[in-house]
């Protein structure tokens, strides 16, 4: 699940983490009493749909400031490490 | 000191010519200096901004001159929004205004001081900052609530005039509760998220924290409208919630949902919850029991969507665009992986692997499905409840301001305690918190928070109903 979720854990974190989940999963499960068949999922309290705004073109976020963010960038791109095998 | 003064009073002190935004700035970072050493509300400020601010304000302005603290998690063009996470701290800067900040700004208020929280939000004590504790202000061994401690401890302090909070599950109200101010979480849609760091986004609201009703009122007409940068904006009319608010409560009804005043409550919460009651009624309000027959569930299904929606969130930070980057790199997915690791603390960790876990395959209709179709359920109750009554009163937290722990606390025990915040969160309502009396612990005497719920977009009646209750306790 760490690795799905894209964290390393410690073996401390681990040994720390599991219990905890366990507890919260088990006290989760009391929706388990809820009869839902037929019940309508709700994604958001008041769904807003079809709220594209206008497809105008615009200023976009200042290049130099996300440098400054960046962790490393050259040539005004971010630099990652290499993602394709050569 | 100009430092106590709430916004209403500012704005007549501007308009008489008693004092200056100037003189208020500065009076406000005396207080800081002196006192946030032992409070620890404020991560960081920027004193030269709010000064150029304050001598350029235009007092004509709703909020002109105005000093609002916001909470690290709101973006400010060119300072930091560290979320009090280690991912963040140090190496993020702004690279734009969040909308709120553009309309305070537009409506001549001045952005000071960045207020600590719980690491992306994540908590209800404030102890899950990676950068620093805050202690409540009433008594500094004791917690201020969270995530927006800080927020509600500098408003509590008299260190900020008010200030702006987040809440994805009482995490304005919770610590204005615990610190004696006002909070308010407006309907889901009324603020434009933008540029709020987001944790849950079908949960997350932008709200004021402030000493007094009014002041809500002043800070939500500034704050609400539409948003073309949020698709979850309401584009509905903002109302002056200023007019009216003294209308009172005679011819209200007012329902106090029975499950949440039974149970495990502190007595004191409960008295002061009931003699407020009493109070209302004596004023002419219909006080009628209602029933939120799923209250129970709210918890359990706060926390199988909110974590699902942070790993989802918070898998923007991979350590590629801004924030930490492990130095231990040797391809992508150890820079991702390293990164989060240092960078996260572990209540975020937590609750990125419940969200994992609930959304990932073979799991998903057992959780996340399933508490999506009981959140319907939940705003179902709420729904037929305001058929019957204008508005909900109900306590803000079982319990007052806990003792700040020496080590971790077990996060099923604290979750439990944000029963009676959550449902206006899943159901998308307004609800504020009011400061009720104290209840007295181990000889402190805490403070005690009232809460008013209403029905969507029913921030008019939460907050005539809030004032009325401040004039009778007051």
């Amino acid at each position: 699940m760490a690795h799905l979720a894209r964290l390393k854990l410690s073996e401390e974190e681990a040994q720390e983490f599991t219990p905890q989940l366990q507890t919260i999963l088990s006290y989760i499960d009391t929706l388990n009493e809820l009869d839902v068949e037929g019940v309508e999922p709700s994604a958001h309290a008041k769904p807003v749909f079809a709220a594209p705004r206008a497809d105008e073109p615009g200023t976009s976020l200042d290049v130099s400031r996300l440098e400054q963010n960046a962790p490393a960038f050259a040539q005004e791109q971010i630099r990652v490490p290499r993602v394709v095998e050569s | 000191m100009l430092n106590t003064k709430t916004i209403s009073e500012l704005k007549v002190g501007y308009a008489s010519g008693d004092f200056t935004p100037l003189e208020v700035v500065t009076s406000l970072e005396s207080a800081i200096s002196t006192r946030d050493g032992e409070i620890g509300s404020f991560l960081s400020r920027n004193l030269d901004a709010a000064v150029a601010q304050a001598e350029a304000a235009d007092l004509s302005l709703p909020l002109g001159g105005v000093p609002i603290a916001i909470k690290d998690n709101i973006n400010v063009l060119g300072e930091p929004c560290t979320c009090a996470s280690k991912f963040l701290s140090g190496s993020y800067q702004s690279p734009y205004n969040a909308t709120v900040i553009n309309k305070l700004i537009a409506a001549g208020a001045i952005p000071f001081g960045r207020a600590n929280l719980d690491e992306f939000a994540m908590g209800s004590a404030t102890e899950n900052s990676a950068l620093q504790v805050t202690r409540n202000p009433h008594d500094l061994d004791r917690v201020p609530g969270g995530s927006s401690g800080g927020s509600a401890a500098c408003v509590a302090a008299d260190l900020a005039i008010a200030s702006l909070g987040s809440d994805t599950g009482g995490s304005i109200r919770q610590p204005a509760s615990h610190c004696g101010v006002v909070g308010f979480k407006p309907s889901y849609g009324r603020v434009s998220r933008y540029g709020l760091v987001a944790f849950a986004s079908s949960l997350d609201q932008i709200g004021p924290l402030t000493k007094s009703v009014t002041d809500a009122a002043l800070l939500t007409n500034v704050l609400s409208g539409h948003d073309k940068m949020d698709s979850t904006s309401l584009d509905a009319a903002v109302p002056d919630y200023t007019e009216g608010l003294e209308a009172g409560v005679k011819g209200k009804k007012i329902g106090v949902p029975k499950e949440y005043l039974s149970g495990d409550l502190h007595p004191d919460v409960k008295a002061n919850v009931e003699k407020a009651i009493k109070a209302l009624e004596s004023e002419g309000a219909e006080i009628v029991e209602v029933s939120l027959p799923h209250t129970k569930y709210c918890v359990p299904t706060y926390y199988i969507l909110a974590p699902a929606e942070a790993s989802s969130n918070l898998s923007r930070f991979d350590g590629v665009r801004y924030g930490t980057r492990s130095s231990e790199v040797t391809d992508v997915l150890s820079m991702y992986e390293n990164s989060r690791e240092e960078g996260f603390g572990p209540e975020v960790k937590r609750r990125i692997l419940l969200g994992t876990y609930v959304l990932s395959s073979g799991y998903y209709d057992a959780y996340y499905l399933k508490a999506q179709k009981v959140r319907t359920l939940i705003m179902r109750d709420f729904q037929e409840v305001f058929e019957q009554v204008d508005a909900l009163i109900a306590p803000v937290a079982p319990d007052p301001a806990r003792k700040i722990s020496a080590g971790s606390e077990d996060p099923l025990k604290e979750y439990l305690a944000d029963i009676f915040t959550i449902g206006a969160n899943l159901a998308g309502i307004p609800a504020i918190s009011v400061p009720c009396g104290t209840a007295n612990v181990d000889g402190s005497d805490l403070p005690v928070g009232l809460q008013i719920l209403g029905p969507h977009l029913g921030e008019q009646t939460v907050l005539q109903v809030a004032r009325a209750w401040e004039i009778l306790r007051d």
